[in-house]
């Protein structure tokens, strides 16, 4: 009743092409925005920001990076792993003060350090996305394989990116943002989640916007059929490294702020191995290829279902550990099968087909 | 001869019969890939669940032991028997034959005339699954797989070669089980290419890797072909599991050799028997000399992604491998 476009007029075409034409969903994005900028950071506690809400902010961006450049793009890649391995270093470099041939630079404040370092990553991305040219499709897939092993193997051998630490390890500096500690092992719950929450705000805003544009539609154009799109007259070469940079870009904040918020202190094989690679893909295909929405619905089940898995097996049952844990690969595997055959556009089509129907309810005709 | 270059041959020789394993691997991409045009990811973990089914059919272990005494609290491991290899081989065949056909029911006939990525994707869950269910079967602690492949170095060719390089040299150094594998691989491929040349499956194989709709229409069942096609690829995982098993032991790290069968693929090309060969050969010697030429120089580990690196910048010159067929694109 409440759910439908009758009585909503819209004036202008700036207002027709706007993200939410419900009034309905618009008052709801900002209802939401509300209770996650105002409500939740009071309420909040250690176990609920560490296990769920800042990983599932984090790997929100980092599902967003890829699903521009997998869904939107055209372009699988594999290597989102060691793209936010790069992220992380960078930010690690950044943070504690780089020397680089003898002239020094100071420590960098955090949030800065953040989005330079997405922009060092958008470079390599960019670097590692120049085949992408000349290969296409699965070969490109294991192409990208190339980035992941490469990067992961530079940072385990390569003393100067980790400040040649005895561990191998980076570990974050306590830094802060207008005097609130957002890193290190002294930050509250909430100054995390606020942190990567604005974070995530602009990169969603940011990849919205560049989706329903010009670029996005260029894009997608790739995607389809890249050849048709050259004759129409989109640049290949531009289209796809844009979508690389950008992708990257996304994907190295996300692993910047895994490594300085969430976990604090990094080993390169162990956080950002091929498994994190296939993780976030399995977000962006299980939220849905190709949008905004499925991107952070992929990330919410892929972070849930785990704890979800835990606490019903573990907590409940009172099952071994290692059980439940093989237990959760077979209902992963499971689930991603399920959904590939039911809804091969993920759950924001299922989204999508909801919305549909209660535009239609409760009169069907 | 210099010892220096004696020591690269044998680092030569040494690569060779690892690049026959990583053969081995991709040669089951090579054939699901040509009958159906999906690029098999699960191929490394197929070989992993073959190799865990073997070791537990050998040693009697019951299926889903851990799982069945977590739910009723019972204390069951084993059968109290040992099945002997070769019947332990066959059965394990025939799970696999099983497996290929849960997986055309339940997975590719949902999936025809999805786009590559879709089916692509799909057999990342598959191995996901798999992987969950053969820890949830077997147990995922590390086993010893043995079938009674003569292990160690050969003594012999070791005798044999000392008196080419001086006193510090003392012959070449090869695994007994890698000469066993380089003479299985060669039957195997020698087999699979008289099968699909001569015989009527094979040849309904090959038919179906060229055109699907033109193969149903002549009356072949595309839902056979792909049992059967993924019976083969479960035959030869089985055999590459066997291998790396005993090398190695029965263990997770086994079906991430798969990833390195990928840039092996990659140079090959994803349609050639041949090209997947002769791909391993070049990413096995050429990995194995960068580690011993170029290796020590940047702190070792080369081979991690040695691999992968060789095949991105071949594919920016010949994007279809070496002997992929030619990539023709039309709008």
């Amino acid at each position: 009743m409440i759910y439908r476009e009758a009585g909503d007029f819209k004036t202008s075409y700036r207002k027709d092409s706007q993200t939410f034409p419900l009034k309905f969903d618009r008052v709801a994005y900002f209802v939401l925005l509300a209770v996650a900028f105002l409500v939740i950071p009071f309420i909040i506690n250690d176990y609920w920001a560490n296990a769920v809400l800042v990983p599932f902010l984090i790997y929100a961006i980092a599902a967003l990076g890829l699903n521009i450049l997998t869904g939107y793009a055209g372009q699988v890649s594999l290597g989102t792993g060691g793209f936010m391995a790069v992220g992380a270093y960078s930010c690690y470099k950044l943070m504690t003060g780089i020397d680089i041939f003898g002239v020094e630079f100071p420590p960098l404040n955090i949030f800065l350090s953040v989005i330079v370092s997405g922009g060092i990553t958008a470079v390599v991305g960019v670097l590692f996305g120049l085949p992408s040219l000349r290969i296409k499709g699965f070969y490109l897939a294991v192409a990208t394989l190339a980035a992941q092993f490469f990067l992961v193997w530079l940072f385990n051998k390569w003393g100067w990116a980790y400040n040649h630490s005895a561990s191998g390890q980076i570990n974050a500096p306590e830094r802060s943002v207008f005097g609130i500690i957002v890193t290190g092992p002294e930050t509250a719950a909430w100054a995390k989640y606020l942190f990567c929450l604005v974070f995530v705000f602009f990169v969603a805003w940011i990849a919205r916007n560049l989706t329903r544009g010009a670029a996005g539609r260029k894009w997608m154009a790739i995607r389809d059929m890249d050849i048709a799109a050259e004759i129409i007259g989109v640049n290949p070469l531009l289209a796809k490294l844009s979508a690389f940079a950008v992708s990257s870009f996304f994907v190295g904040i996300a692993g910047a702020l895994f490594f300085s918020v969430y976990l604090g202190a990094v080993e390169v094989g162990e956080a950002f191995g091929i498994q994190k690679s296939f993780l976030v893909l399995f977000m962006v295909i299980i939220g849905g290829l190709g949008s905004i929405f499925g991107s952070f619905a992929g990330a919410a089940f892929m972070v849930l279902l785990p704890v979800l898995l835990k606490n019903v097996l573990v907590g409940a049952l009172g099952w071994p550990t290692d059980l439940a844990a093989h237990l959760e690969l077979v209902i992963v595997g499971g689930l991603i099968i399920a959904f590939l055959v039911v809804e091969p556009h993920g759950i924001a089509q299922l989204w999508r087909l909801a919305k549909e129907k209660l535009r239609l309810w409760p009169f069907p005709h | 001869m210099p010892d220096q270059l004696l020591y690269a041959l044998e680092v030569t020789l040494n690569g060779l019969m690892a690049g026959v394993l990583y053969s081995l691997v991709a040669l089951g991409f090579v054939l699901i890939f040509k009958a159906s045009g999906i690029f098999n990811y699960a191929q490394g973990v197929m070989a992993l669940f073959a190799a865990l089914t073997l070791v537990g059919i050998q040693e009697g272990q019951v299926p889903f032991s851990h799982l069945i005494n977590a739910i009723f609290g019972t204390e069951i491991h084993h059968f109290g028997w040992t099945v002997p290899a070769i019947l332990a081989i066959m059965l394990t065949a025939a799970v696999m034959v099983v497996f290929a056909w849960a997986v055309e029911r339940f997975v590719l006939k949902h999936l025809v005339n999805q786009p590559d990525i879709i089916l692509f994707m799909a057999t990342i869950g598959l191995a996901y699954f798999m992987e969950g269910v053969g820890d949830l079967m077997w147990g995922a602690d590390i086993k010893k797989l043995d079938v009674g492949l003569p292990q160690g170095g050969s003594i012999w060719l070791e005798e044999n070669t000392a008196w080419l390089g001086g006193d510090g040299f003392y012959g070449f150094f090869i695994d007994r089980l890698d000469i066993v594998a380089t003479v299985v691989a060669a039957i195997l491929v020698i087999s699979l290419t008289l099968f699909s040349q001569y015989s009527k499956q094979g040849r309904a194989l090959r038919a179906v890797a060229d055109d699907h709709q033109a193969a149903l229409s002549v009356g072949i069942s595309l839902r056979f072909i792909w049992v059967l096609v993924w019976s083969i690829a479960g035959f030869v995982a089985l055999v590459a599991g066997i291998m790396w098993g005993t090398k190695s032991g029965v263990q997770f790290s086994l079906s991430l050799i798969a990833l390195k069968a990928l840039p092996v693929l990659m140079l090959g090309g994803f349609t050639s028997i041949p090209g997947a060969i002769v791909g391993g050969l070049i990413i096995g010697v050429g990995e194995k000399l960068f580690e011993f030429f170029i290796g020590p120089m940047v702190g070792g580990a080369t081979e991690n992604w040695f691999a992968y690196v060789l095949a991105l910048l071949f594919l920016v010159f010949r994007p279809q491998g070496l002997f992929g067929e030619k990539i023709i694109e039309r709008v």
